[in-house]
């Protein structure tokens, strides 16, 4: 005789034990520690920060702990924790001029005030696997060697440009600005509200799109004007005191491409650019979403939008992991009810066509 | 017993407020998609969040609220809505449909008819009824603004053309209050009925598309079809295998491995109720063998 | 022909710019009910750039298009919002497109791509819609069987039958056709147009009909404008213009016309 199963509370409770086994792994090997992910998986931990929309190395590594080093879960739970946060103040835009660069690059350029800056890069490095990594206190720990001279702050590439008008000004419009945190995004959207989903997209879209307009969907033949990483100040003006005030540091990394030239009857050809920024050390991101705002930008420029990168819904609504993981993922949660009106449709739909010479 | 560190019903008060607003603007429009500013929640998208803040706005300490999934409330994704809010509200939670102030539901409304006083939570996952026609959101949104539901009927024309018959099952777009194209949430269209001029308050909510819509007591709602086709529920040639009911929409089980099948009510109350008050069917376990997964007040 | 004091359709002044090249410049003229009016001239003449300002595809830069709503009154179309162009595009005007698939569902078959103007209309007993559907396949000339064929099967002028048809089904006052014969070879161009012919007479249609070709022009309208470089050179009845043309340009263009 048939019995309806009960016991669903019974089985997520056992699912939540087994995976927090899962989690663990093998008790014999020591339980990783926040400090370490931290520290050694600073590049996991920027990823998360970035897309989770939250700068806190310490929640993001406990994160990624957490979400046994699924990034994409680690993302939601930060994104879920930031829901819960109150919010004390709005600060100040970061003024990246002022970054204390630890790594800036220019491709646009041989040299250039400032210098080729190369800092912690894998760029160069031969991708062969340390095996001396393996060993654990093992890899050669000897650092590098001091510079002969401090790095100057460095003035921006897309300035020096500007000076000479060759590349088309960013202005701040006025206004309020937009923020998808607390309204909707409606469709067609200004470029602050681009900005922000792309700047929380995930980077595999991104890259992906990016790419795409590299391989002629949408070429806008970019060039990596500068490429800057390295710490900025965080300010806030309280009211009380009326003047900017210093709260902390944060690490960004800030991609400005300098893409295809534009002229018109009346005035003539500039550059035209594309910017991207992440929390941390995230090039390939920066690089990505810098290339994407470009494509974005064909309808204030004028250009056919004839590829999915330049797409304003297509490649805005699809590149939140958070939304786009729950989505794809909520198959999996029953959908027998519905599945049982197919079926019976399709067996009726059957049995008339069998009916029927 | 509440989770100390988040506020009433996790989401803070400013949000609640403004997931409220939204929903007096749906309800004050029958029908119509209010965008609102979503927020992430602990579930993912796709799982639930719209209805979650949905119901997360409107619960309060004195209601009691039933949780279901595909009518049953012991699938997973309903227990594991229920404990959400046992943990984040001190809120009495009932399996009985007769008993709860607010029903939160995925893909099923209750065969028990409501009443007023009671509020029933749809999650949605796709808002938008045009979107199978029409993918983008700015021309869907011109086209509810004009009443340009063509498109519509064509799709339902062109299953007749052919099939012989309008083949949606679920999610069947209705007219509400002559006015709006909606979409019910992927309900079987045997359900469709239920949502006419409802004494409870119906309310849908969409996390991951962010969107809002209401239907209020008394509204009229009425399935899209023709004249020459009218709409028609699905029907079962037999009857529920545990309690007989043969008015209520039946599950399909798979017994053995030689195609043996059995139907049984998907909704787990309303079959409960019936062998607790001695009906069952060819199948039918006595009335003992019922047993309940959460109390009235637990 | 109705006898209202007003024309269909008032034109007056109307010019548009793409930047610094001139599309059309200071076009005036009026439009009777039931009649055909062509626009001819050589591409690059401004009769497609015209037909878009006059359709509401495009916002002309100057000068006013004024439409007589079935209640009379002198509308100025572009001072209407999107909305309410929206509805006379459904209601109201029709418009036959050069490439039918700009003007059909390609996913959803002939009968569907009639009947939806219906259906959008509040038609709701789908064997009358049906029935309707399949008149109008008649009137162009499209057999029954096609019915549930999706128009990506049809050949060219199947299409563009079916693209008339899907118009003028809800009897639209006024139609705005860019050169429907298009791309088609003449024996198809020669039947289309005269299905087009009797159409607009039984309908008693207002049409405004953009086109290079002068036999298809001689054929449908009642008037002519032809233009050259932006502007209307010479206008007048179709038989004067065409027979015996005034302006050095307009008698270039009729006398470079193949004879067959």
């Amino acid at each position: 005789m048939y019995v309806a199963v009960k016991g669903g509370e019974a089985a997520i409770d056992n699912a939540h034990r087994l995976l927090a086994e899962e989690r663990r792994g093998n008790p014999d090997v020591p339980d990783l520690t926040i400090a370490q992910i931290r520290e050694q998986m600073a590049l996991a931990v920027d990823r998360v920060m970035t897309e989770g929309s939250l700068y806190d190395r310490d929640l993001a590594a406990l994160a990624i702990k957490q979400a046994h080093g699924d990034l994409v879960e680690a993302i939601f739970l930060i994104r879920a924790y930031r829901t819960t946060l109150p919010r004390l103040a709005v600060t100040e835009p970061i003024d990246t001029d002022a970054m204390r660069v630890r790594r800036r690059i220019s491709a646009t350029y041989k040299d250039l005030p400032g210098g080729q800056v190369l800092g912690p890069t894998f760029d160069y490095t031969h991708r062969l696997l340390d095996f001396t990594l393996a060993a654990e206190g093992g890899a050669d720990s000897t650092g590098p060697a001091p510079a002969d001279a401090p790095v100057d702050r460095c003035a921006r590439v897309t300035d020096m440009l500007n000076d000479e008008g060759l590349i088309q000004g960013e202005s701040d419009p006025g206004g309020p600005v937009g923020d998808i945190t607390r309204a909707p995004i409606t469709y067609p959207c200004d470029r602050d509200v681009r900005l922000q989903t792309l700047a929380r997209a995930d980077e595999g879209w991104l890259l992906a799109l990016g790419y795409s307009t590299q391989r002629g969907y949408a070429n806008n033949h970019p060039f990596a004007g500068e490429l800057r990483m390295g710490e900025v100040s965080v300010e806030i003006v309280p009211e009380e005191l009326g003047f900017a005030v210093p709260i902390g540091e944060i690490t960004v990394t800030e991609c400005e491409m300098i893409n295809q030239f534009k002229g018109s009857k009346t005035a003539p050809p500039q550059f035209t650019r594309g910017y991207g920024l992440t929390f941390g050390f995230g090039e390939r991101k920066a690089m990505s979403m810098a290339l994407v705002d470009r494509a974005l930008r064909a309808g204030d420029l004028g250009e056919d939008v004839v590829a999915p990168a330049q797409d304003q819904e297509f490649a805005l609504s699809h590149g939140d992991n958070v939304e786009a993981s729950g989505f794809v993922q909520h198959l999996k949660l029953p959908h027998y009810v519905d599945f049982q009106g197919e079926l019976v449709t399709v067996r009726a739909l059957r049995a008339k066509a069998e009916e029927t010479p | 017993m509440m989770d100390t560190g988040y506020n009433y019903a996790y989401l803070d008060e400013q949000t609640k407020r403004m997931i409220r607003r939204a929903i007096l603007k749906a309800v004050a429009i029958p029908g119509y998609q209010v965008p609102f500013a979503g927020r992430e929640m602990p579930l993912p998208y796709g799982w639930g969040t719209g209805g979650i803040q949905v119901t997360a706005a409107v619960i309060g300490p004195n209601d009691t609220l039933k949780v279901i999934d595909q009518g049953a409330d012991d699938t997973t994704n309903a227990v594991s809505i229920r404990r959400f809010f046992a943990r984040t509200a001190a809120v009495a939670t009932t399996e009985k449909t007769t008993e709860a102030t607010v029903i939160q539901t995925r893909h099923r409304i209750p065969e028990t008819p409501l009443g007023e006083g009671q509020m029933l939570i749809y999650q949605v996952p796709i808002p938008e009824p045009l979107r199978w026609m029409e993918p983008r959101e700015t021309e869907t949104r011109k086209m509810h603004a004009l009443q340009e539901y063509g498109v519509m009927h064509v799709k339902l024309y062109e299953d007749i053309a052919h099939y012989g018959r309008i083949a949606t099952s679920y999610n069947y777009p209705v007219l509400v209050n002559g006015r709006y194209v909606m979409a019910p949430s992927p309900i079987p269209k045997f359900d469709n009925p239920k949502m006419d001029r409802m004494p409870a308050l119906q309310l849908f909510g969409a996390g991951r598309e962010k969107r809002i819509y209401a239907i209020p007591p008394y509204t009229r709602v009425e399935s899209l079809d023709f004249d020459d086709h009218p709409f028609e529920v699905q029907t079962w040639d037999g009857a529920c295998a545990l309690c007989g009911a043969t008015d209520s929409y039946l599950d399909e089980v798979v017994t053995d491995d030689a195609g043996g099948r059995m139907f049984v009510c998907s909704d787990s109350d309303y079959c409960g109720d019936r062998r607790a008050a001695g009906h069952t069917g060819d199948q039918g376990a006595t009335a003992a063998d019922y047993v309940r997964v959460t109390e009235a007040g637990q | 022909m109705s006898m209202s004091s007003n024309p269909m359709l008032s034109v007056q002044g109307l010019t548009h710019w793409y930047g610094a090249r001139l599309g059309c410049r200071d076009v005036s003229f009026d439009l009777w009910p039931g009649e055909v009016l062509g626009i001819v001239g050589e591409s690059g003449s401004g009769k497609s750039t015209l037909l878009s300002c006059l359709s509401c595809a495009n916002r002309p830069s100057g000068g006013q298009v004024l439409y007589r709503d079935r209640s009379g009154a002198m509308v100025d179309v572009h001072a209407l919002s999107e909305p309410r162009q929206r509805l006379l595009m459904r209601t109201d005007w029709g418009v036959v497109h050069q490439n039918p698939r700009d003007g059909l569902r390609m996913g959803v078959s002939a009968g569907a791509n009639i009947g939806e103007r219906l259906m959008a209309v509040g038609a709701r007993h789908y064997g009358d819609i049906r029935i309707g559907a399949q008149d109008w396949l008649g009137r162009v000339e499209i057999a029954d069987d096609r019915t549930d064929d999706l128009p990506r099967t049809f050949s060219g002028g199947m299409q563009q039958r079916l693209q008339i048809a899907r118009t003028l089904v809800t009897h639209p006052r006024l139609v705005f056709m860019d050169e429907p014969t298009g791309g088609l070879d003449v024996s198809v161009q020669a039947r289309l147009l005269d299905l087009l012919r009797g159409l607009v007479a039984d309908l008693g249609l207002s049409v405004i009909i953009v086109t290079h070709d002068l036999a298809v022009a001689r054929l449908l309208a009642h008037r002519l404008m032809v233009m050259k470089d932006g502007t209307v050179i010479e206008s007048g009845l179709t038989d004067q213009v065409l027979d015996d043309p005034h302006h050095p340009y307009t008698q270039l263009l009729v006398s470079s016309v193949l004879q067959v």
